[in-house]
């Protein structure tokens, strides 16, 4: 299950639809609204969606998590518009026979939606300003025109922006 | 001859654009052609290379045929999580 969503999110909804006999391992990942980043104050953060092609891609990173530990249970949400600090923005849930499966294939899916799912963050700042998150190579290269390709994945190389830094997950 | 995409703009590039979707009649055979288009009216500030394109809600190359009705989403660097 990947869904996209402007509601709160119902994590014990999330984890009960994964509970099953077979399984005796549960991980989650929950990606929460930081309030700050190097020294700058973030009040929130706005999120939008491209929604057809991120609900498919994150279903197809699902997939691809199952096709490589197996027969693991898995559920992904990821909210979109205006998010206070604390808010919860991503969760990832994963349950499988064996505690070893749960943890790789919720670390994958992270990782993975991290780098592909088509949605954007703006960071509110705490004195009024806000802008969108891009990466850290866009800032250092200087702003608008880069010089350095998108094809290599950002993954944990954290997604930055050209102002300031990702505030979550 | 023109085709008739629907084009639809995230993020910055959205806010560049002004518009959050939009019908435009171009003589653009594929999305890197459609691209410098609306680069040259829009003037994104970006570079081809940094984005992804779609077409159709499917990833795309940027050499693919277009087709009347297609709907085309050029995808900025993505920071979801």
């Amino acid at each position: 299950m990947f869904e996209i969503t402007s509601e709160q999110v119902d994590v014990d909804a999330l984890r009960r639809d994964l509970m099953s006999p077979e399984c005796g391992g549960y991980t989650a990942f929950e990606g929460w609204v930081r309030d700050h980043h190097k020294g700058r104050g973030v009040s929130g953060l706005h999120y939008e969606a491209y929604e057809d092609l991120a609900t498919a891609e994150g279903l197809r990173i699902l997939d691809e998590a199952q096709a490589r530990f197996g027969p693991v249970r898995m559920a992904c949400v990821h909210r979109i518009g205006d998010l206070a600090v604390g808010e919860l923005a991503v969760w990832v849930g994963a349950a499988a026979p064996h505690r070893d499966e749960a943890f790789k294939a919720c670390r994958y899916v992270i990782d993975e939606l991290k780098q592909r799912l088509p949605i954007w963050k703006k960071e509110h700042y705490i004195e009024g300003e806000s802008a969108w998150v891009d990466c850290e190579r866009c800032r250092a290269a200087g702003h608008g025109k880069h010089d350095h390709d998108h094809d290599q994945a950002h993954g944990e190389d954290r997604s930055t922006m050209h102002k300031a830094q990702s505030e979550s997950a | 001859m023109t085709l008739k995409v629907n084009i639809s703009y995230f993020a910055w590039l959205r806010e560049r654009a002004g518009v959050e979707t939009e019908q435009f009649e171009t003589t653009a055979q594929t999305p890197a052609q459609l691209w410098t288009e609306l680069d040259a009216r829009y003037d994104f500030n970006t570079e081809r290379r940094h984005l992804k394109v779609a077409v159709n809600d499917a990833f795309s190359s940027w050499d693919a045929s277009l087709a009347d009705g297609d709907r085309i989403v050029f995808i900025p660097p993505v920071s979801g999580g």
